[in-house]
C-alpha cells in the first residue's frame, strides 16, 4: 500500500554541539503526502532540509545515519550533491523569489543544469506555470521583475520552479504559513492535483491542513520521532499520549 | 555535470590564487621594509637629532623626526577628539534624524575620501592667509583636517549602535539629555571611541602629503609652536632622496620605525578596546 | 496621604539644582550644535578656498586651453594640464585593472567559501595592512618593485627602463587599493540575503552557479560602488606614487614610460610656487581638479550604497 520512496534510518543532526534530530527512522512512501507535524522548533525544517541536504550549508553541522532514495544513500562518499537536490524540490515558508523575471526564476534550475534552448525552455516555463496555477495570470508578462507579483502567486512560482527541474519529491516547509487562507487554498488544491506524479512531504503546524492533505503522518516531538503511520490512523486515533496532548492542544 | 564542476573547481582555484597573491603583496611590504631597515636600525638613530653632515653620512638620527611626529599627530589628534566627540554626541543623541544630522553625515562621508595632499594645499593657503610659515601650528592644522572625518565616522559607528533601551533607563530616572549623553552613551560607546581615536592617530602618523607644505622640515625639535617640525614619513622621503647609501639605508630603517609605530598603534587599539568592554552592556 | 501631598510639592516646585542641570544642557546643545555645524561646513570651505585660489589663472586663460594643452613651461607662464591628467589616468587604471579581478575574486572567496577560521585571520591581516603609510609602500615600491621592472620585466618586453614607470605606479597604487575594495565588496556579498542562495542551492546549482547568477546580480551596485571609492582613492594618492612613477612631464606612451600624475605635480612645485606667477593659482587648479574627481566618485559610490542599505532593510 505504501512503498517507500525515501527510507531515513538512525538520522542524527547535530547543530554546533546541539543534537537537533535524534535518531530518526521512518520510511517516506512514495507518490502520497506526507505531513510532518510537531510543536515549534522541534526540527521539522531540519529533517525537511536533511533529505535534500541542503543542511550542509550549516555551519558547524554534523549529519550522522542513512537517508536512502530509491535504496541510493544520499549521504554515501563521492555523490554529487547538486543531482541529489535536482531530484528534491524545496518550497520554503516564505517564498524566495530570484532577483530576476517571472520567466527566469522559472527557466533557472533548467538553465543551470545545462539546457539551453530557448525552445525547449519556453516549453518548460509554460508547463510549469500551468501546473502551478499561474500561467493564466502571467503569461502576458513573463519579463517582469517576480517581485511584482502577491505573495500567494510568488508562492505559486516557486512551485513552478521547482518543478522545472523534474524532482521526484517535492519538500515543502510550510508552504501556506505567509500566505492568506485562499492563496493558501490554492497551494493546498495544486499539491493534491500533482500528488500522482511526486512525492509530496511537507512540514505543517497547523492540524486542519494536515487532515485535508496527508496520507501519511510523521509526529516530530524536539527532534525525537515519536509515532508516525497512516493519516486517518496517527490524526483520529494516536497510540502515544505525547501525539495525543499535542493533537489536543495541549502542546503546541 | 563534468563542465560544471570542472567550472566550480577552476574559480575556486583562482580565488585562492587572489588570496594568496593579495595578502602575500601586503606581506611583502612588511617584509621588505623590515627586512632593509634593521640592518640600518641602531640606538642613535633613536635617540639623536641629526648632527652636521647627516645627510652626507655622517652622524645622528631621526629623533627630530620622531619627536616632530609626536608632537603634530598628538596635538591633532587632542583638538580632531574636541570637536568630534561633541559633533558626534550631537549628531546621535540631539538630531538624530534631522536634516542637520543628515547633511553633516554627507559631508563627512565626503570629506573622508578627500586625498591628503588636498589638506596640505588647503592649510598651505590658509597659512599665508595668516601670515604663518611652515610650522607645528600649520602641520597640526592640516592633520586635524585629516583626521576629523576618520575619527568621527569611527565615533558614529560604535554610537550609532548603543541600544535604546540603555537611553530609556537613564531618561526614565529623570537625568536630562546632557548627562545621558556623558554618563550613558559615552561610557558604552567607550572603547569604540578608544578606537577611533587611535585609528586617526596611526593615520595621522602616517600621513606625509599633508604636512608638506604645512609642518616644513627641520633638523631639530620644535620647541614652540612656530618652529617647523620634522615627521616620519617625510624623513623617510628625503633620505631616500639623497645620492648616498649610507642614508638611504637609514631611510629605510626610518620606514621600519615609522611601520613598527603605526602597527603596534593597531594592534594597540584591538586590545585596549577589549579591556575598556567591561562596563558595556550587549 | 502625607506622602502624596510631598510628592506633587517636589514636582512643582523644583528648586535650583534643576535649573543649574538645565543650564548645563543648554550650553552644552548649542556647543555641540557649533562643533557640528562646523565638522558638516569643512568639506565646502575646502573647495571653495580653493576655487577662489584658482580664479586668477582661470581669468587669464578658459578652462578647456588649460585642460587639454600639454606644454607644461611655467616660467614662460604655459601651464598644460593634459599630460598630467593622461598620467594620472593611465596609472589609476592600471592600478584598478591590476586589483579588481583579484580583489573580488577574493571578496567572493572569503564570503562564500572560505572556512570562519581563514576568513577571520584574513580580515585581520587585510585590516591591520591597510594602514600601512603611503611612503612605507612607496618604500617598497622602491626597492621591490622598480627593480624588478627594470631588471626582469622591461628586458622581457625588449625595453630598457629605469623602472620608475606607469607600471610600478600602477602596481603600487594596486595594493594600497585592494584593502578597501576587498572590505566593501565582502560586506556588500554578506547582505545578500541567505534564503536567496539557498533558492539556488536548493534547485541543484553549484556554489559557483549561485555566486554567478544570483549573489552577484544582487551585489552589483554595492560592489561597483566599492570599485568608484576604490578608484577616487587611487586618484588622490600622492607619496607612494610619487616615489615611483618618475615625475616626467610627458604624456606616457607606454607601461614602461614615466608618468606625473596631479598629485605629484602639486606636492612636488609647492616650493617653487610661490615665485613664478601664476604658479600657485595653477597648482591650487590642480588641487581643485583632483578634489572634483574625487568628490564625484564618492559621491556616486555614496549614493549606490545608500541604495543597497535601503533595498535589504528589513521592515
Amino acid at each position: 500500500m505504501f512503498k517507500p520512496h525515501i527510507s531515513i534510518q538512525k538520522l542524527n543532526v547535530f547543530y554546533e554541539g546541539h543534537h537537533v534530530l535524534k535518531d530518526i527512522t521512518v520510511d517516506i512512501p512514495e507518490k502520497r503526502i506526507t505531513a510532518i507535524i510537531g510543536p515549534s522548533g522541534c526540527g521539522k525544517t531540519t529533517l525537511l532540509k536533511s533529505l535534500n541536504r541542503l543542511i550542509d550549508l550549516v555551519d558547524g553541522v554534523k549529519v550522522s545515519g542513512n537517508v536512502l532514495v530509491d535504496g541510493i544513500n544520499i549521504y554515501g562518499n563521492g555523490l554529487d550533491v547538486t543531482n541529489i537536490r535536482k531530484k528534491m524540490g524545496l518550497i520554503a515558508q516564505v517564498p524566495n523569489l530570484l532577483p530576476m523575471s517571472i520567466y527566469d526564476n522559472t527557466a533557472y534550475g533548467s538553465r543551470i543544469h545545462g539546457v539551453k534552448d530557448r525552445k525547449e525552455l519556453n516549453q518548460t516555463v509554460e508547463r510549469c506555470l500551468r501546473v502551478s496555477g499561474l500561467w493564466d495570470e502571467v503569461k502576458d508578462r513573463l519579463k517582469d521583475p517576480a517581485s511584482k507579483l502577491s505573495i500567494g502567486q510568488q508562492q505559486r512560482l516557486c512551485l513552478a520552479r521547482a518543478l522545472a527541474v523534474e524532482p521526484e519529491v517535492l519538500l515543502c516547509d510550510e508552504p501556506t504559513s505567509a500566505l492568506d487562507p485562499i492563496s493558501a487554498r490554492h497551494i493546498e488544491g495544486q499539491l493534491l492535483t500533482i500528488k500522482k506524479d511526486y512525492t509530496i512531504v511537507f512540514v505543517t503546524h497547523i492540524l486542519r491542513q494536515a487532515k485535508r492533505l496527508a496520507d501519511y503522518v510523521v509526529f516530530l516531538y524536539f527532534g525525537e520521532l515519536v509515532e508516525h503511520g497512516p493519516a486517518e490512523e496517527i490524526l483520529t486515533n494516536p497510540s502515544e499520549p505525547r501525539t495525543q496532548a499535542y493533537l489536543k492542544g495541549e502542546i503546541s | 555535470m563534468d563542465k560544471r564542476k570542472l567550472e566550480e573547481n577552476f574559480f575556486k582555484g583562482l580565488m585562492i590564487a587572489s588570496t594568496i597573491i593579495i595578502v602575500g603583496s601586503l606581506l611583502s611590504v612588511l617584509v621588505v621594509v623590515l627586512f632593509r631597515g634593521a640592518p640600518a636600525l641602531s640606538i642613535s638613530m633613536l635617540a639623536q637629532t641629526p648632527k652636521g653632515g647627516y645627510y652626507l653620512g655622517k652622524e645622528g638620527g631621526i629623533l627630530n623626526a620622531i619627536v616632530g611626529s609626536l608632537y603634530l599627530a598628538g596635538g591633532a589628534t587632542a583638538i580632531a577628539f574636541i570637536i568630534s566627540l561633541p559633533t558626534t554626541l550631537y549628531l546621535n543623541e540631539y538630531a538624530y534624524r534631522s536634516k542637520l544630522a543628515s547633511f553633516t553625515r554627507q559631508s563627512l562621508d565626503v570629506l573622508w575620501s578627500v586625498p591628503s595632499i588636498i589638506y596640505g594645499v588647503f592649510g598651505f593657503t590658509i597659512m599665508i592667509y595668516l601670515s604663518i610659515r611652515a610650522s607645528l601650528l600649520g602641520g597640526i592644522m592640516a592633520l586635524t583636517l585629516l583626521e576629523l572625518p576618520i575619527m568621527i565616522r569611527a565615533m558614529d559607528e560604535v554610537m550609532k549602535m548603543v541600544p535604546l533601551k540603555l537611553k530609556e533607563a537613564s531618561y526614565a530616572l529623570g537625568a536630562t539629555k546632557l548627562e545621558t549623553t556623558l554618563n550613558v552613551i559615552a561610557r558604552q560607546a567607550l572603547p569604540g571611541v578608544v578606537m577611533a581615536i587611535l585609528l586617526a592617530l596611526g593615520r595621522a602618523i602616517g600621513d606625509a602629503a599633508s604636512v608638506l607644505f604645512t609642518a616644513g622640515y627641520t633638523d631639530n625639535i620644535p620647541r614652540s609652536l612656530f618652529d617647523p617640525a620634522a615627521s616620519l614619513p617625510l624623513a623617510v622621503f628625503f633620505q631616500l632622496g639623497t645620492p648616498f647609501p649610507e642614508v638611504q639605508q637609514r631611510a629605510y630603517a626610518s620606514g621600519f620605525i615609522l611601520l613598527v609605530i603605526v602597527l603596534s598603534l593597531s594592534v594597540a587599539s584591538r586590545l585596549l578596546t577589549r579591556r575598556f568592554m567591561r562596563y558595556v552592556i550587549k | 496621604m502625607n506622602n502624596w501631598r510631598n510628592w506633587r510639592i517636589d514636582i512643582l516646585n523644583e528648586g535650583d539644582a534643576m535649573n543649574i542641570r538645565r543650564l548645563k544642557d543648554l550650553v552644552a546643545s548649542k556647543l555641540m550644535f557649533s562643533a557640528t555645524i562646523l565638522s558638516g561646513l569643512i568639506a565646502f570651505i575646502i573647495a571653495f578656498a580653493l576655487f577662489q585660489r584658482s580664479t586668477l589663472i582661470l581669468t587669464t586663460q578658459p578652462l578647456s586651453g588649460l585642460l587639454l594643452s600639454s606644454s607644461w613651461h611655467p616660467w614662460k607662464g604655459e601651464f598644460g594640464f593634459y599630460s598630467f591628467i593622461v598620467g594620472t589616468l593611465w596609472v589609476t587604471v592600471l592600478a584598478m585593472v591590476l586589483s579588481i579581478p583579484p580583489s573580488l575574486l577574493m571578496s567572493i572567496y572569503l564570503a562564500e567559501y572560505a572556512p570562519i577560521k581563514v576568513q577571520r585571520i584574513i580580515k585581520l591581516m587585510v585590516d591591520l595592512l591597510a594602514g600601512i603609510p603611503s611612503v612605507v609602500c612607496g618604500l617598497w615600491g622602491v626597492l621591490l618593485v622598480v627593480p624588478l621592472i627594470r631588471d626582469y620585466l622591461a628586458p622581457l618586453e625588449g625595453v630598457t627602463t629605469t623602472g620608475y614607470s606607469v607600471l610600478a605606479g600602477g602596481i603600487v597604487l594596486a595594493i594600497m587599493v585592494s584593502p578597501i575594495i576587498i572590505s566593501i565588496s565582502e560586506e556588500v556579498i554578506r547582505t545578500v540575503p541567505q534564503q536567496v542562495r539557498e533558492a539556488s542551492m536548493a534547485l541543484g546549482a553549484t556554489r559557483w552557479q549561485t555566486v554567478k547568477y544570483v549573489v552577484m546580480r544582487s551585489a552589483f551596485p554595492g560592489i561597483t560602488a566599492a570599485i568608484m571609492l576604490g578608484f577616487g582613492r587611487a586618484f588622490g594618492e600622492t607619496m607612494a606614487v610619487l616615489m615611483v612613477v618618475g615625475n616626467v612631464p610627458k604624456v606616457p606612451s607606454s607601461l614602461f614610460d614615466p608618468a606625473y600624475p596631479l598629485p605629484a605635480l602639486i606636492a612636488n612645485n609647492y616650493g617653487e610656487m610661490m615665485s613664478i606667477p601664476l604658479y600657485d593659482s595653477a597648482l591650487m587648479l590642480a588641487a581643485l581638479i583632483l578634489l572634483f574627481v574625487v568628490l564625484l566618485f564618492s559621491f556616486v559610490a555614496g549614493i549606490l550604497l545608500v541604495g543597497i542599505k535601503r533595498r535589504f532593510a528589513v521592515g
